[in-house]
């Protein structure tokens, strides 16, 4: 991180609530949320199921407005009760169950940001995308359609889509879930050298903490719903890492620390459950 | 390649295809030459047919080897591409503009609802007061149910496509009109697509009551004026023709949509 002398993109979630259809069910997803995010800072987000994780990165992303509070980017309020929030190419999201275009292939799918924001013609920004896929060992799938790939490598593919637009944060929900652990071992090791390669902001929602520990400079842990920060993990793990250090004791001891937090979590979304039920 | 030809040639496939045929046309045999059930009289057995159709000197003045059989085939053509092309241009781009526009959609669609069960022959007495003309009457007829089927299926295709495709499309930086043409028109080709069938098929269907309601010519014309003069065996092989030109259409909207769905081909392994 030292390589870069000015990384933008700190996020500062400010008590920000959010009530989903306030005039009828009122669910209550966030409730005075606060923590920040350093610029260039690796944040992992984890919480039990329908705490309000996607609900965070959709307002950070500007799909969706929040109920109270503030978001602010580089100390600039980008959402708030009063203004209404748009996404932009400085915030870019990957998603839960990927949003590559079916019907671009690899290559049009990744220069569809530079050349739809007119920042570059189509034949340059195609060469900087093969470029890039062939810096991650994927130079012969350009002329491919999505639904021809494996998961993993579409995986990478959008997170590729996503990093050509050199967003200050990338934000990314659960994107290995249903990936084999092999594959997973792979992304991680694509995500690491992405991420050293130009550190930025990122916000990563995952339910494995291994790759939580693995990956985080910190880990937010969220409580039940309403979403709040329950505690946060920072990781003093050096970088890059390898995949051996999930043998040190220091790994193991983080790793016990933030298993605590989320059974407390997980027990009382279970009991919650429970009375909903009954 | 001769090989290929011969796995072709004594696939299942073409063999259950021929036997569904001959199974059809021994049922029809039996039914017209050895029950003669009273009900089927004046019906043509399947021999009588095919020699009329294929006869250089047909009793109805129609066979494949008359210039008649080739005029009413134009004729027919002519109405129902015209028709479909006008439904197809029109519907889609109504359909596309409603699935993406609420304003419009709100404004429309109950009048859509309301136009669309309406039957094709139902329009034929204001179409021939309106419009200047029988020729344009037996297109409209032929159109207007086509049109409708069209534009609920372009809508039905809009509203499929996964709310991701536009969230990840406004983060990239698009603005509405690249919204427009990179995910609404290709993310609904696929239903559009499958509509285009189903319209066709209505096009042809309704073409056939317009043309012997109000027309002169054409294939449905000439199956009603068949009907009078006891042309029975033209009857029976106008209808036949109408069916393969029907065929031919859908594999030809089968294979402009391939093409144009690279994606969706190659998913399917092709
Ligand atoms: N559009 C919506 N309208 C109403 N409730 C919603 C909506 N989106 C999410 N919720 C509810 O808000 C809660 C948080 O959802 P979400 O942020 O998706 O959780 P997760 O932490 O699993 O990502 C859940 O209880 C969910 O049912
Ligand atoms: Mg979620």
């Amino acid at each position: 991180m030292t390589t870069h002398d000015k990384i933008e993109g700190a996020i500062s979630i400010r008590k920000v609530t959010k009530i989903y259809d306030p005039e009828g069910a009122r669910v209550m997803a966030m409730k005075d949320c606060s923590f920040e995010m350093g610029a260039g800072e690796f944040t992992i987000i984890v919480g039990p199921s329908g705490c309000g994780k996607t609900t965070l990165l959709n307002a950070i992303a500007g799909f969706d407005t929040i109920t109270s509070g503030e978001i602010l980017l580089d100390g600039d309020t980008i959402s708030s009760s009063l203004k209404q929030i748009k996404p932009n190419v400085d915030r870019m999201v990957v998603f839960q169950n990927g949003a590559l275009f079916p019907w671009k292939t690899v290559i049009e799918n990744i220069t569809y940001g530079p050349v739809v924001q007119d920042r570059m013609k189509k034949s340059a920004a195609a060469e900087l995308a093969k470029g890039m896929l062939h810096q991650v060992g994927l130079g012969e799938i350009g002329d491919k359609y999505p639904e021809e790939l494996s998961s993993g490598v579409q995986r990478r593919v959008e997170i590729l889509r996503a990093l050509i637009n050199q967003p200050k944060v990338v934000m990314l929900d659960e994107p290995f879930r249903g990936l084999d652990a092999v594959a997973k071992t792979v992304m991680h090791e694509f995500l690491m050298e992405v991420f050293c390669a130009s550190p930025r902001t990122m916000f990563f929602i995952t339910h494995d903490l291994d790759e939580a520990i693995f990956l985080g400079h910190k880990v937010v842990i969220m409580t039940t719903r309403p979403a709040q920060v329950k505690k946060i993990v920072p990781v003093a793990l050096p970088w890059p890492r390898e995949h051996h250090i999930m043998n040190s004791r220091e790994y193991l001891e983080l790793k016990q620390e933030v298993l605590e937090a989320v059974h407390e979590e997980a027990k009382k979304a279970f009991e919650a459950g429970e009375r909903e039920l009954a | 390649m001769m090989n290929q030809l011969r796995t072709k040639i004594l696939s299942p496939q073409l063999f259950r295809a021929v036997a569904g045929v001959l199974i059809f046309l021994s049922f029809w045999y039996l039914l017209t030459e050895v029950l003669k059930l009273p009900r089927f009289k004046l019906i043509p057995d399947p021999v009588s047919v095919i020699k009329e159709w294929v006869s250089f000197d047909p009793m109805s003045g129609r066979s494949l080897f008359t210039k008649e059989y080739y005029i009413d085939i134009a004729y027919s053509v002519g109405r129902t591409m015209a028709a479909f092309t006008f439904a197809t241009v029109l519907g889609v781009t109504l359909g596309l503009l409603m699935g993406w526009n609420r304003i419009l959609y709100d404004f429309t669609f109950p009048l859509v609802e309301i136009l669309r069960p309406m039957p094709p022959l139902s329009w034929i007495p204001l179409a021939v007061l309106i419009l200047p003309g029988v020729e344009f009457a037996v297109v409209y007829v032929t159109f207007i149910a086509a049109f409708f089927a069209t534009v609920l299926n372009t809508l039905l295709g809009v509203f499929s496509i996964d709310r991701n495709y536009f969230l990840a499309a406004r983060c990239l930086g698009s603005k509405p009109k690249d919204i427009f043409f990179n995910v609404v028109v290709p993310g609904s080709l696929p239903f559009i697509f499958t509509g285009l069938q189903i319209s066709m098929g209505i096009a042809w269907m309704s073409l056939v009551a317009g043309e012997i309601i109000s027309g002169q010519r054409g294939l449905g014309y000439a199956i009603y004026e068949g009907y009078f003069l006891y042309q029975f065996p033209q009857v029976i092989s106008y209808m036949f023709t109408l069916g393969i030109l029907g065929y031919i259409s859908s594999a030809a909207i089968r294979a402009v949509g391939r093409r144009l769905m690279a994606w969706e081909a190659r998913r399917r392994g092709a």
